[in-house]
């Protein structure tokens, strides 16, 4: 039967582990958010190039699953010769899977910026690179902080994932707590209530930030 | 990869690629009808049942789908639940999935003119054929967008089955690679499969939708 004891107990150590799952989806959103800035002026430039590389590269990621793209990075590596440790390849894949969502993220809050704004930047002698800087990015990156902060929600449920490569993450510790103390529904209860407190705390960020908004 | 590898596999690789077809459509139904059935009651239920559904939203879209299977598949025998990997995760893609499909249809039913509703009251409509002729048609329109849309996701979310041995592409394809230690390649056939699959699926999504929503671009 159902054993409030274990379940408790299990709360500690599975806390304990958590701090790599969100260790793994922060620093996989931030440099989802790096890559994603020029996925998205790759799209949004005027090569064809650029824009074809973006798009495939958007497609690319979206259209493969997390799971899949993280066996193929930590079997590419070694043969390319990278020799990085399985926590910072995991990041990275992170990384770069948020980054095809993100920059899709931002090129929808871009084409809400009126399109006035671009060209009196351009009027008053603007080069693109200042543009981009002073003006497009500062108001894109307010305007969808909302959505940035629903991705980082999904980005914390995507890190469960990373359990199966051998990082010690939330999922991956309680899969050790289930083996040892033989309780796996009172374990992976309990790592569902701390994913979900994680995310419940996350999305009330979200609305905050959307009611800030909104004024 | 030699010729002989695949002649050796590809059967099983096909029967990964069935079931994960028909884990993708079953699932996608299944947690489709019960998303929809979330929906109306969340609509045309009592306080508390709405309450209760709005719970059962929150937990399930806070919680990663891996722990829910985890919770269903080693969990539930605890219980007294004892299924196989495949019904298991028939059942984790159900209820993972409706939550997300009853908020599209939520969303969509608060698409549908008010008008529209209360124009068939007034002539006297009952409520059930009002739902079925007048609330659903309307609010299926305008949702379709978003049901294609997270269809697609399902089936990126069927590649997770694999880790409690649902014998899909996935799992097929591991074992395939630890016998033939071609991790590399039968990784990235996989990625490309999939790339290949989804794009495929929304392609044909985006037709639907142009189909399906052609009279309001006329109007």
């Amino acid at each position: 039967m159902f054993s409030i004891q274990t379940f408790l107990d299990a709360f500690v150590p599975l806390a304990w582990a958590a701090r790599y799952t969100l260790l793994v989806s922060c620093l996989g959103i931030a440099l989802g958010l790096v890559i994603g800035v020029v996925v998205c002026a790759m799209r949004l430039s005027g090569s064809r190039l650029a824009r074809g590389i973006g798009a495939l590269w958007v497609s690319f990621l979206r259209g493969v699953p997390l799971l899949v793209q993280l066996l193929l990075m930590f079997y590419l590596l070694p043969v390319i010769g990278i020799d990085v440790p399985p926590l910072v390849a995991a990041v990275v894949t992170v990384g770069i899977c948020a980054s095809a969502y993100i920059s899709e993220i931002w090129r929808g809050a871009i084409g809400a910026l009126p399109g006035g704004q671009t060209e009196a930047a351009q009027a008053i002698g603007m080069g693109p690179a200042t543009i981009w800087r002073r003006i497009i990015l500062p108001q894109a990156v307010v305007m969808s902080l909302p959505a940035l902060v629903n991705e980082l929600i999904l980005l914390v449920k995507a890190s469960s994932l990373v359990s199966v490569v051998g990082i010690l993450e939330l999922t991956r510790a309680s899969q050790a707590q289930a083996a040892t103390t033989f309780r796996p529904l009172e374990v992976y209860l309990a790592a569902a209530c701390i994913y979900l407190a994680i995310n419940l705390c996350l999305a009330a960020l979200g609305r905050w930030l959307e009611h800030r908004m909104a004024i | 990869m030699e010729l002989s590898v695949l002649q050796q596999y590809g059967p099983m690789l096909l029967r990964g690629f069935g079931i994960t077809v028909f884990c993708w459509l079953a699932g996608t139904v299944l947690s489709m009808a019960l998303g929809l059935m979330i929906a109306l009651a969340q609509r045309y239920g009592p306080r508390w049942l709405n309450w209760l559904l709005r719970a059962y939203i929150e937990v399930i879209r806070g919680t990663p789908f891996l722990v829910q299977l985890f919770v269903l598949y080693y969990g539930g025998p605890l219980v007294g639940l004892r299924l196989d990997a495949l019904p298991a995760g028939l059942l984790g893609l159900t209820v993972y999935g409706s939550p997300y499909f009853a908020e599209i249809f939520r969303s969509g039913f608060g698409a549908v003119p008010h008008g529209q509703i209360e124009a068939a009251r007034a002539v006297g409509i009952p409520e059930p054929s009002i739902v079925r002729r007048i609330l659903l048609p309307l609010a299926l329109v305008s949702a379709l967008p978003a049901l294609v849309n997270f269809s697609i996701i399902l089936t990126k979310e069927t590649v997770i089955l694999s880790i409690i041995t649902v014998p899909e592409l996935m799992y097929q394809t591991q074992r395939m690679s630890t016998e033939t230690f071609r991790y590399l390649e039968a990784n990235f056939v996989l990625a490309l499969f999939f790339w290949g699959l989804v794009e495929t699926i929304s392609r044909l999504g985006r037709r639907l939708e142009a189909r399906v929503t052609r009279h309001i671009e006329r109007g």
